[in-house]
C-alpha cells in the first residue's frame, strides 16, 4: 500500500496587482500532480525555484486544501481527515524561520512534545534522544535566537520527530546550510530512512537527491515532467554529452544562437567568478564544439571540455523541454 | 486531563515568552501608567463620587485589555512573521487548544499593567490599596482576566485569517474602554451604550473587581464574567475552526 498518495493535485492561488482598480489573476502553482511513494522509501521532488514543490507539500501536510485532486497519507484524506495525518506525520521546512526565538531550544522541543501528545514521562528522554541526533546537546538552554542556521535547521528537525512519525516531510532542508553543515544533514535525513521512515524530500541540489532518494520526481511549472530512479533519469541523457565552453562576456543573444544548432538538446549558462560557462548538452552522435565557438562572435574563450552527463544534466534537459 | 495539561503548559509557554519581551513588557507597564495619570487627573477635576481605588482598577483594566487586544493580535501576526503559526496549525490538537492559552497568556501579561497602575496611584496620588473583600477579589481577578482572554480568543481567530488583521487592534482599543465603563462612569453615557456593555466581558470584570474593592456584592458580577466567557468559547472555537479553514483555503497562514 501506498503511505503517500497525491492524485491529479491542484492549486490556484488568487493574487491581486494594482491599488485603486485591483485586478485579480489566478496562479495555477501545482497542475495536477499525481505521485505515489511505498513505505520506507525516501522520495525526491526535484525542481527549480517556483516549480509548485512547497505548495504540493503544504497540501500533504495539511497546510493547505487543494483547488481540486485529493491526497491521502497512510490512507487518510488529507482535507477530511487533517486531525489523523498530522499526528502520523512530521515535517520540516528550510530556513531560519519557525522558531520560537526569545525561548530556549529545549523549551521549543518541550511545547512541540506536549502539541504532538509524546506521553509526559517520554518527554525528557525523547528530548535527550532528539538533541543526541541532531547534534544539540549542551546547548539546548540557550534562547535560540543566537543559534546559527545551522542549530536551527537541526533544531527544525529534532521538533519533527518528537512523536517518532512514521512519515517525514522535508522541505529543502539544507537551503542556506554551510558545506559541513548541510553533509551532517543529509547524514542524519540518510540515517532517518534507514530506520525505515517515509519520506518526502524536496530539494533543488542534484547532488542531494542523487545521494540520497530512492525515486525522484522532477516538477517544474506545477506539473511532474519525469519521475524515476536517479539512473532512470540519467539514462533519459545518457546516450548525449555536455559540451562546457569557458567564456569571459557572453555575447548577447549566444544561447538562441546555440540553441538553433542541429543536434543541441538544451543549453544554459553559469556564473563562475569573472567567468561564464555555457553548458551545451548535445546527442552523442553530433560534434558541435567548432558550431558552438561559431556561435561566440569573438568573444574571449578560457577552458573548453567534454564529458559524460550527470543527474543535473538530465534536470536542465527536462527543465528545459518545457 | 490531557486538555488541562496541554493549556496549562501552553500558557506557561506563552507567558514565559512575552514575558522576555522587553518591548511588550514595557509596554504593558508604562502605557497604563500614563493612562491611569489622565484617568486620576479626570477624577480629581470632574469631582464626581467614587473612589480613587475605583478608578485604579478601572484604568489597571483598560490596561489588561490593551495587552489582551494587542498581545492576541501582534502575537499571532509576531507568529505569523516569525513562521511559528505554520508549525502551531497542523498539529494533532484542535487549534483552539493552541489559540486558547495564547490569548490567556496576553491576558494574564495584562497584570503588570494592572500592578503597575496600582502601585503608581499608591505612590502619586495617594490611593488607597485596601480591599475590603480580599478574598472576592482573589476570585474576581483570576475571572476577568480569563473573561478578557476569551474574548480575545474571538479576536485572535480573525488575525489568523487576515494578514493585516491587527489594525482591528487599533480600532478597538479606545471604543472598548468608554463601552465598559472602565474609563468613565457607565451613567455618563448614552442608553444604547447598555446593551454593548452587557455583552462584553470588561464590563463585568472591572465592576466585580470594583464590588470586591469596596465592599460590594461582585457575586453576580463574577457569574456574568464567567458566563459570558463560556459564551466566547463557543463562538471562539466556531470561529476559529472556521477561519482556520478559510487559512488554509486562502494560503494566508504564512508570508510566502
Amino acid at each position: 500500500m501506498a503511505v503517500v498518495e497525491a492524485i491529479d493535485l491542484h492549486r490556484t492561488y488568487r493574487t491581486s496587482t494594482g491599488t485603486f482598480r485591483r485586478k485579480w489573476k489566478d496562479v495555477e502553482a501545482v497542475r495536477g500532480v499525481s505521485f505515489e511513494i511505498g513505505e520506507g522509501e525516501l522520495f525526491g521532488l526535484l525542481g527549480p525555484n517556483g516549480a509548485g514543490k512547497t505548495t504540493t507539500i503544504k497540501m500533504l501536510i495539511t497546510l493547505l486544501i487543494p483547488t481540486s485532486g485529493t491526497a491521502r497519507v497512510l490512507g487518510h484524506d488529507v482535507v477530511k481527515d487533517a486531525r489523523e495525518v498530522r499526528k502520523s506525520i512530521g515535517y520540516v521546512f528550510g530556513g531560519e524561520r519557525g522558531v520560537y526565538e526569545r525561548l530556549s531550544g529545549y523549551d521549543n522541543l518541550r511545547y512541540f512534545a506536549e502539541l504532538y501528545g509524546v506521553p509526559p514521562k517520554r518527554i525528557r528522554p525523547r528530548i535527550d534522544e532528539l538533541l543526541e541526533l541532531v547534534g544539540l546537546r549542551g546547548r539546548e538552554q540557550e534562547r535560540a535566537e543566537g543559534y546559527s542556521r545551522g542549530m536551527k535547521q537541526r533544531l527544525h528537525i529534532a521538533r519533527g520527530l518528537l512523536h517518532d512519525p512514521p512519515v517525514v516531510f522535508l522541505d529543502e532542508p539544507t537551503i542556506g546550510l554551510d558545506p559541513i553543515g548541510a553533509r551532517e544533514l543529509r547524514a542524519t535525513v540518510a540515517s532517518l530512512a534507514q530506520a525505515g521512515k517515509t519520506i518526502l524530500l524536496t530539494t533543488h541540489y542534484m547532488f542531494e537527491a542523487d545521494a540520497l532518494c530512492d525515486r525522484i520526481a522532477v516538477i517544474n511549472r506545477g506539473q511532474i515532467v519525469a519521475e524515476g530512479t536517479p539512473t532512470d533519469l540519467k539514462q533519459r541523457v545518457a546516450d548525449g554529452t555536455v559540451v562546457e565552453v569557458e567564456v569571459f562576456g557572453v555575447p548577447e543573444g549566444t544561447v538562441k544562437r546555440v540553441r538553433g544548432l542541429s543536434g543541441v538538446l538544451s543549453v544554459s549558462v553559469e556564473e563562475r567568478e569573472q567567468a561564464q560557462v555555457i553548458i551545451v548538452q548535445t546527442r552523442a552522435d553530433v560534434e558541435l564544439t567548432q558550431g558552438i565557438l561559431g556561435t561566440l562572435d569573438g568573444a574571449n574563450v578560457g577552458r573548453i571540455s567534454r564529458r559524460e552527463p550527470t543527474l543535473e544534466d538530465a534536470y536542465v534537459a527536462l527543465v528545459a523541454e518545457q | 486531563m490531557r486538555i488541562l495539561r496541554l493549556l496549562w503548559v501552553g500558557w506557561k509557554f506563552h507567558v514565559k515568552s512575552l514575558t522576555l519581551s522587553a518591548f511588550f513588557i514595557l509596554t504593558s507597564i508604562l502605557q497604563p501608567i500614563i493612562f491611569a495619570s489622565v484617568a486620576y487627573f479626570m477624577f480629581r477635576t470632574g469631582a464626581r463620587e467614587g473612589t480613587l481605588l475605583y478608578v485604579a482598577l478601572g484604568a489597571g483594566m483598560m490596561g489588561i485589555w490593551s495587552s489582551t487586544l494587542f498581545g492576541s493580535g501582534g502575537a499571532i501576526q509576531w507568529q505569523r512573521w516569525q513562521g511559528t503559526l505554520e508549525y502551531c496549525i497542523a498539529v494533532p490538537p484542535p487549534f483552539l487548544l493552541v489559540i486558547l492559552p495564547l490569548t490567556l497568556a496576553t491576558a494574564t501579561i495584562g497584570l503588570y499593567s494592572l500592578t503597575a497602575t496600582l502601585v503608581w496611584g499608591w505612590l502619586f496620588f495617594d490611593v488607597p490599596l485596601e480591599v475590603a473583600d480580599p478574598l472576592a477579589f482573589a476570585v474576581a481577578l483570576p475571572v476577568a482576566v480569563v473573561g478578557l482572554g476569551l474574548l480575545g480568543l474571538i479576536l485572535a481567530s480573525t488575525f489568523v485569517m487576515y494578514r493585516n488583521a491587527n489594525a482591528l487592534s487599533n480600532l478597538l482599543e479606545y471604543p472598548v474602554w468608554l463601552v465598559t465603563g472602565l474609563l468613565v462612569s457607565l451613567s455618563l453615557m448614552p442608553g444604547w451604550v447598555g446593551p454593548i456593555s452587557w455583552v462584553l466581558a470588561p464590563t463585568w470584570g472591572v465592576n466585580a473587581l470594583r464590588e470586591a474593592a469596596i465592599a460590594g456584592n461582585p457575586w453576580p458580577e463574577i457569574g456574568m464574567c464567567l458566563a459570558l466567557g463560556a459564551v466566547y468559547l463557543v463562538i471562539g472555537h466556531f470561529a476559529l475552526q472556521h477561519f482556520e479553514r478559510l487559512a488554509r483555503e486562502r494560503a494566508t497562514l504564512s508570508l510566502t
